[in-house]
């Protein structure tokens, strides 16, 4: 038991540490290639810039991201031993083909793309850039359909008894998209773009407040706004699909996020609220049968509650995954009205007057990544006492030769490194923020530059 | 397991997969580990950034050969993955913690101006480098010794040190100055001038070093491990490779006496190549060696996984290899030459 408790909180504590880095390197990804794109349009320094200012605090984030991957990759085996051998048939060529195909595109174009600006030509380059940004998609690729297996899993038998059972391969395809995979995929994918949107937004209205790199901050502004708005209202519709798929296949998981007991009733969609676990009730502001709205466009349908299933297969923490649940779409909100109502102003041609708007948007970085985080605890929370579902207990998964004592070990050495890493990377990334876009060697009032840019802009 | 791909099995050929992927992984982080190993024997500052450049457009793309070896490890043999990662834990947790420090120490080394920032970043790089090579040395040597696997893979060790037994720490600094001596190489092919000189006098010294420890625990491997010799004494054919392997090291310092570096740095890979062949080739088809029982070594063939999953994945190599190998081919032709500083530098 003690073994089992370490083991999760070590694994919850390394994965959500890791995964700050990846959204913000897909993110980034995504607003590089589009600023070296306009550059390479349209010719204007001002692009070249930007790109290079995202670069230096993408290679940040993405040599985070590498390292405490790395630790991921081993961890299933150093601390999920059965799980590993149960699942590697399956899961394995997943992961082997996240290293050969993403993860390799990814770090070879690296080196181009951060200390290749003055080795190779401006298409070559963006050709760099676009590889990066196509590897740390694909690697969410591999990863995601790898859980989704986990949640949904297909294209597999099971073979063998006991600690020898394992699942193997019986179609690859079935297996690649399994009933959640393109669902949680997207929202994966828009979840990441959304942390690196508003990364930008964050540090470039941080300049427009202080009055500091106001040209080249209004059109990185503007960039991201576009970025963040898109994708902030797409992710209303990936939620709601990936919804629907945990209605279909993981309907214990849904009962929890609403916290809905009763076995076979209409069930209630909460605004906000607190579970208590005793008593089987929820207390909290809430919209009657919304759920069963939601799930079967009528509010009066019964939906599957936690009650229909034994105890023992139930979710062991309803009320975190309900509040998690709830605190990622309250946010997901919030980010479509903040975004709508930059918008709005953009729109009117008076977005750069309403500083107080700015002001909000200066710690705005936070929330996508607190949403990343709290969606992630509640699929994985929801999908409990299952590591995979309905077939592998997380409580039989863990590997049995390492001892607690072992774990304790480790775990405070990831603590106290990871501790570490995270205030270099903050005190990094304020450095690059503080020290802004230009290089020493440019001048950022430069005329010439101005002249030029502003005779292809108009 | 009747199922043949040109008269070799899959789990075979994945064997030979996941053997070429360490090579791979040992030949290319080897020279990075070595380079970092002699990082304190630069004194100035401006050879300690050459150096550290030498390796800086590269590092992380030699470690993606260690995620994909892990990824290939996990997906072909997911029962020795398993077995071997927990029954090794703390080696591999304390790799684990090296490698992120390491990249740290690289990362963020110029990132300030002051003296003390520097000389902490320089140890942290340095210690991390020879720790993970010698890390990398003690899970071989205990791999080579074999484990107390009992039943149902079940790993019997106790202590939390175990790990650390003599024959272990000998592999361990062997394979150090084996990276010693192949990452002193390829500092002398990207550098010049002054530290291009220091290096020479190193690379003597990490050649002897690699030499006597080499002897050493080749003996002992004889001597007190004799499983490790029973396939070349029963195939004498087999003592090619042994003989291949002599003669690649011994061209090691034939080639740098004549200052050849790149043929030397070609040969010094080899012979990485070739030990671990040696390694393969006593160890196949058991992977690790109960020292239990017998009946519980884990081999290729209960470890592997199934023949449809074996498929699939050599088809993703086969298109994925060819793909690795001309991006790092680029790579590296677009940074290859002398180390050059400029604003996009460590």
């Amino acid at each position: 038991m003690e073994t089992e408790i370490l083991a999760r909180i070590q694994f919850a504590f390394t994965i959500a540490f890791h995964y700050i880095y990846p959204p913000l390197s897909i993110g980034l990804g995504l607003l590089m290639v589009i600023f070296e794109g306009l550059y390479i349009q349209t010719k204007n320094q001002l692009y070249h810039t930007l790109c290079r200012f995202w670069t230096k605090i993408f290679a940040l984030t993405f040599g985070i991201g590498v390292v405490t991957g790395i630790v991921m990759e081993f961890e299933f085996g150093t601390n999920w031993a059965v799980y590993s051998r149960y699942v590697g048939d399956v899961f394995g060529s997943a992961l082997a083909a996240e290293g050969i195909f993403a993860f390799a595109l990814e770090s070879g174009f690296l080196g181009i793309l951060l200390f290749g600006w003055n080795r190779v030509k401006p298409w070559v380059h963006f050709v760099s850039t676009v590889g990066v940004f196509l590897g740390s998609m694909f690697s969410a690729v591999w990863i995601v359909v790898a859980n989704s297996w986990q949640q949904t899993p297909a294209g597999f038998h099971i073979v063998g008894e006991g600690m020898r059972a394992r699942a193997e391969i019986t179609d690859f395809w079935a297996m690649f998209f399994n009933p959640s995979s393109v669902d949680r995929l997207t929202h994966v994918w828009i979840g990441a773009f959304l942390s690196g949107a508003f990364l930008v937004l964050s540090v470039h209205a941080y300049y427009l407040v202080k009055g500091r790199y106001i040209e080249i901050s209004q059109k990185a502004f503007k960039i991201a706004l576009l970025v963040a708005t898109v994708f902030s209202l797409s992710q209303l519709v990936t939620g709601h699909h990936s919804a629907d798929g945990v209605a279909k296949n993981q309907p214990a998981k849904l009962a929890a996020l609403e916290g809905h007991y009763p076995a076979n009733e209409k069930a209630d969609m909460y605004l906000f609220g607190w579970v208590d676990q005793k008593n089987e009730t929820v207390s909290g502001l809430k919209i009657p049968g919304g759920l069963s709205f939601l799930i079967h466009q009528d509010f009066d349908k019964p939906v599957v509650g936690l009650n229909a299933f034994k105890k023992e297969d139930r979710p062991g923490q309803v009320n975190a995954v309900f509040q998690f649940y709830h605190l990622m779409v309250s946010i997901g909100m919030l980010l479509i009205g903040m975004t709508l109502l930059a918008s709005f102003y953009w729109w009117r041609g008076k977005l750069f007057d309403q500083r107080w708007l700015l002001m909000l948007f200066v710690p705005s970085v936070i929330l996508p990544q607190i949403a990343n985080q709290v969606g992630w605890f509640a699929a994985e929370m929801g999908r409990q006492p299952w590591v995979v579902y309905g077939l592998l207990r997380t409580s039989q998964a863990f590997s049995q030769a390492v001892s607690a004592n072992q774990i304790l070990f480790s775990l405070i050495l990831f603590f106290l490194v990871y501790a570490l890493l995270l205030f270099l990377f903050l005190y990094l990334l304020n450095k690059k923020i503080k020290h802004g876009p230009y290089d020493e060697s440019e001048d950022e009032d430069r005329p010439m530059t101005k002249d030029i840019s502003d005779a292809i802009t108009g | 397991m009747t199922d043949k791909f040109i008269g070799i099995d899959f789990p075979t050929w994945w064997f030979l997969v996941v053997g070429g992927l360490f090579s791979g992984y040992a030949i290319l982080d080897g020279f990075d580990f070595g380079a970092g190993a002699w990082h304190l024997f630069f004194k100035k500052e401006q050879s300690r950034r050459l150096a550290l450049n030498a390796v800086g457009p590269v590092w992380d793309g030699n470690e993606v050969w260690l995620v994909i070896g892990g990824g290939a490890l996990f997906a072909g043999f997911p029962v020795l993955y398993a077995t071997l990662f927990s029954a090794m834990y703390i080696p591999f947790i304390l790799f684990l913690v090296f490698l992120i420090f390491r990249a740290v120490a690289i990362e963020f080394r110029g990132k300030e101006e002051m003296l003390w920032w520097r000389k902490m970043w320089d140890v942290c790089y340095s210690v991390s480098s020879i720790m993970l090579a010698f890390l990398l040395g003690v899970v071989l040597g205990n791999v080579l010794q074999g484990l107390a696997i009992g039943d149902e893979y079940l790993y019997q060790g106790a202590g939390f040190f175990e790990f650390l037994n003599p024959y272990a720490i000998m592999v361990g600094v062997t394979t150090l100055s084996l990276f010693m001596m192949h990452g002193a190489i390829y500092l002398l092919i990207k550098t010049e001038g002054k530290l291009f000189e220091k290096l020479t006098v190193l690379l003597k010294r990490a050649m002897i070093f690699f030499m006597i420890s080499f002897t050493i625990t080749s003996l002992y491997t004889l001597l007190y491990i004799p499983h490790l010799s029973d396939d070349f004494k029963a195939q004498p054919l087999l003592f090619i490779f042994p003989l291949l392997t002599f003669l690649s090291i011994a061209n090691v310092p034939r080639l740098a006496s004549k200052q050849r570096y790149k043929w030397a740095f070609l040969f010094s890979a080899l012979s990485i190549g070739f030990m671990l062949a040696l390694v393969a080739i006593e160890l196949y088809p058991t992977l690790l060696l109960s020292t239990v029982s017998e009946q519980y070594n884990i081999d290729i063939y209960n470890a592997a996984a199934s023949t449809k999953s074996l498929k699939i994945m050599m088809i993703i190599v086969a298109i994925g290899a060819p793909l690795v190998a001309s991006y790092t081919y680029f790579v590296y032709k677009t940074f290859s030459g002398k180390v050059v500083i400029d604003d996009a530098s460590y």
